[in-house]
């Protein structure tokens, strides 16, 4: 067997892009949640400083004609109420400095209706700064008054920190949980390939039938021309096991014309070297005709076993009637054929195939036990099994050869000056294989061959 | 003491430091080994000898290193370090708002103290202010005084019996010249925060011509010596350290005792800022160490169990007493309601 050229992997190549996608999405929800979460903390600082903001505005007051300004105590503690911040401010009457940090830059924009805020750097750290504007008729001279708060971003640093460790953990156990996902998605879109794999290769070497089991929409094609694939080579087999038969039959009827003129010419012909030639024709023609008829009994177990023709059987009856049509033949050789049986076994069986089996068995013992030997038939039926148990008195099978015996032309060593093909324990074997039945074969201890065919009840 | 060898005593006018620096100082001394160029430089507000124990401990475990100490007020010490840009590794204070001035506005460098010493959230700010000593202010009274004053020490009870000897108490009664003291403005304004009683016991005061000061030791040099009957809002661990503190007694007002912190910062000119640290770092063990225990008044002052506290917390809020109207504004008040 070849094995396969392999490239690539559906199950890394899945993998690699879901965990690719989890690993994107995940980092963009880090992102998005961090980005989310500077812009919440931004705008909670812009809120406290404009909070401040408008708490100094508010204590501003006009005292004959002049800006008052009262800075509350809680204006710039509020400030630093959580974290440790250092804070800024900045007064301005119109383009005039009043109080606090001069240097502190105003954001641009302000209005007295709309607060301004800008981030910047301002002695040595970043600050952001929130600007609160106001109309004061100082003398009936319109002025604006600016008050701008600033502070340090140690808290809206902590925070955004605080919240990218949490979304980072969140990015991990979203894509651990992916990986997971991953694996049983990448399990489950595998499964029917390796499904269909399975029961391929589980099948029998003849189970030629169309897949029968569902697959995925996606596997149709596969299935289909593997299912066309099958029905051609079941089609092509068929055929020649078509021509096997035919050509036996057709070798056979001629074979039987030349036997019996052999026959014939036999008894006429008197000088001894003539008459051996003859006799080693006859045994050429018997050896040829058997095969022949064991080739087509094989092709007919073959064609038969897809498609058994089952009923049931009295197995006692059937191994009777084959004792009966063989008895003839071990007369001939004065062996003595002891059948030992039940009163009757029932069992579901295709009858041609069966009675093919333990005529091949029966004709097997009788052909390899010398003469005067004895041949032991039985019939049992155990719990579950039906048994058919012949035993003879035969040189046995040769060692190491039980395998062998069971392929195809194969014979055992001692088979020499024994007609036959070969062939007969490949066509018992087929047969119980067919009816989930077992053959065994094995050698008694006083000397001769055991067989014995097993076939579940029904 | 015998670790160290205390070479300059006090100097109070000392004509080659003024020509080094543009800034007044009070008194200078050096510890350790003898140098013209020493190791570490302190500028401080409290005195020497307040200060001499922990220089002592330092010097102890670190035998080599040579210090200098210069005291300077509270004023002086901003106007060095903010404006001149002395150069120095360590300024100490009492001035809590103008400690807060100083990291606020960039001039000192962060810390990370060591993590064996249990630090309390109130005594350190932003990593750059640190506290080691919380001290009270207290009121300081002669002993005929405390008969008068009965049971109850309180803000209200002092008015109460001021108000009732106006004559008694004419000129007998002292407390800080908050136009002339850190400290003693830093109280005032705590002191105005926490209750409108403040602004009634000055009138009261008033108008029974309270003697002002600048400082602390002397109004209670004044109590002791019997110049005054009583001071107010100074800082009690002066009092108990007077070889004569027996003489007078330390009061905490009940309804809420102001306390201070005296903290410390790296100033950014300082040359050392590891040994800077590591004498910070000696400071906090001292302070708060376990051995010492948490909060420990290093100055040995009265408890602080048994009253109501009001410790002035380290942060911006102290920037608000400082902004020139504000200050204006709280010195006018305080005028008015004094000087009559």
């Amino acid at each position: 067997m070849t094995a396969p050229v392999v490239r690539g992997s559906i199950r890394r190549r899945l993998t690699i892009i879901f965990l690719s996608a989890a690993a994107a999405l995940s980092i963009l929800v880090v992102l998005a949640i961090e980005s989310v979460a500077r812009q919440a903390v931004q705008t909670s600082q812009d809120n406290i400083l404009f909070a401040s903001a408008v708490s100094i505005m508010d204590s501003v007051q006009l005292r004959d004609g002049q800006v008052v300004i009262d800075l509350p105590y809680s204006s710039l503690s509020m400030l630093d109420s959580v974290t440790d911040e250092r804070v800024f401010y900045a007064i301005y009457l119109d383009q005039d400095f009043v109080t606090g940090y001069d240097a502190l830059p105003i954001p641009a924009g302000v209005t007295d209706v709309k607060g301004a805020y800008q981030t910047a750097g301002f002695l040595g750290e970043t600050v952001r700064i929130t600007a609160v504007q106001r109309v004061f008729a100082i003398r009936d001279v319109a002025q604006n008054l600016t008050v701008a708060v600033a502070q340090t971003q140690t808290n809206v640093r902590q925070t955004v920190e605080q919240v990218r460790r949490w979304a980072i953990g969140m990015g991990l156990a979203f894509f651990m949980a992916s990986v997971g996902i991953t694996w049983i998605l990448v399990e489950f879109a595998t499964r029917p390939l390796r499904r269909l794999a399975q029961s391929i290769s589980r099948r029998g070497p003849k189970d030629l039938r169309p897949v029968a089991a569902s697959v995925p929409r996606e596997m149709a094609p596969l299935v289909t021309s593997l299912n066309s694939l099958m029905q051609r080579l079941q089609v092509s087999l068929k055929r020649s096991e078509e021509f096997i038969a035919e050509a036996a039959h057709r070798v056979r009827t001629p074979l039987a014309i030349v036997r019996t003129q052999a026959d014939v010419t036999l008894h006429r012909v008197e000088k001894e070297q003539n008459r051996k030639a003859l006799r080693d024709i006859v045994r050429a023609i018997d050896e040829s005709s058997r095969a022949a008829g064991q080739l087509l009994d094989h092709a007919m177990v073959t064609f038969r076993a897809d498609d058994l023709d089952r009923e049931r059987v009295d197995l006692t009856k059937l191994v009777h009637a084959s004792l009966e049509q063989l008895r003839p033949l071990a007369d001939l050789r004065d062996l003595d054929l002891v059948a030992q049986t039940a009163a009757s076994v029932w069992v579901q069986v295709d009858p041609i195939l069966i009675q093919n089996a333990v005529h091949n068995v029966l004709d097997n013992a009788i052909k390899y036990t010398p003469l005067l030997g004895q041949i032991q038939v039985s019939v049992q039926a155990t719990a579950t099994q039906a048994q058919i148990t012949v035993t003879d008195s035969g040189p046995g099978f040769p060692d190491g050869g039980k395998s062998l015996l069971t392929q195809r032309f194969q014979r055992g060593e001692n088979a020499r000056g024994v007609v036959g093909s070969g062939l007969g324990l490949t066509i018992v074997r087929d047969v119980m294989a067919a009816h989930n039945g077992t053959l065994e074969i094995s050698n008694i201890t006083q000397g001769g061959a055991c067989v014995i065919l097993s076939l579940p009840l029904e | 003491m015998r670790y160290f060898i205390l070479a300059i005593g006090m100097m109070w006018t000392l004509i080659g430091a003024q020509v080094l620096h543009g800034f007044e100082i009070e008194a200078r001394a050096t510890f350790g080994p003898p140098t013209n160029d020493p190791n570490l430089r302190i500028l401080s507000t409290a005195d020497i000898s307040y200060f001499e124990p922990m220089i002592a401990s330092f010097l102890e475990n670190n035998p080599d290193i040579s210090i200098d100490y210069t005291v300077a007020s509270s004023s002086q010490v901003m106007q060095a370090i903010a404006a001149e840009q002395a150069q120095f590794d360590l300024v100490i204070s009492s001035a809590m708002d103008l400690q807060i001035k100083l990291a606020n506005d960039g001039h000192a460098l962060r810390h990370a103290p060591l993590r064996t010493v249990e630090l309390p959230a109130w005594a350190h700010w932003n990593s750059m202010v640190f506290a080691f000593s919380q001290e009270p202010a207290a009121m300081v009274v002669s002993k005929a005084f405390l008969d008068q004053m009965g049971g109850t020490h309180t803000r209200q009870s002092l008015i109460g019996l001021i108000r009732k000897n106006p004559d008694k108490f004419r000129g007998r009664i002292g407390t800080y010249d908050i136009r002339r003291s850190g400290l003693g403005y830093l109280f005032a304004t705590q002191d105005a925060r926490g209750s409108e009683t403040y602004w009634r016991l000055m009138e009261v005061m008033g108008q029974s011509d309270v003697q002002l000061y600048c400082c602390s030791s002397d109004m209670i040099g004044d109590v002791l010596s019997g110049k005054l009957d009583m001071a107010y809002n100074v800082l009690g661990s002066y009092a108990q350290r007077h070889p004569h503190a027996d003489q007078v007694a330390i009061i905490l007002p009940q309804d809420m005792t102001t306390v201070m912190l005296r903290s410390v910062l790296i100033p950014k000119t300082t040359q050392q800022p590891a040994l800077a640290g590591l004498f910070l770092d000696h400071m906090l063990q001292r302070a708060f160490g376990t051995q010492t225990g948490a909060g420990r008044n290093l100055a040995g002052g009265p408890s602080l169990e048994s009253s109501a506290i009001n410790r002035i917390g380290l942060g911006p809020g102290l920037l608000v007493f400082l902004d020139r109207y504000k200050k204006q504004r709280f010195l006018s008040e305080w005028e008015s309601a004094i000087l009559q």
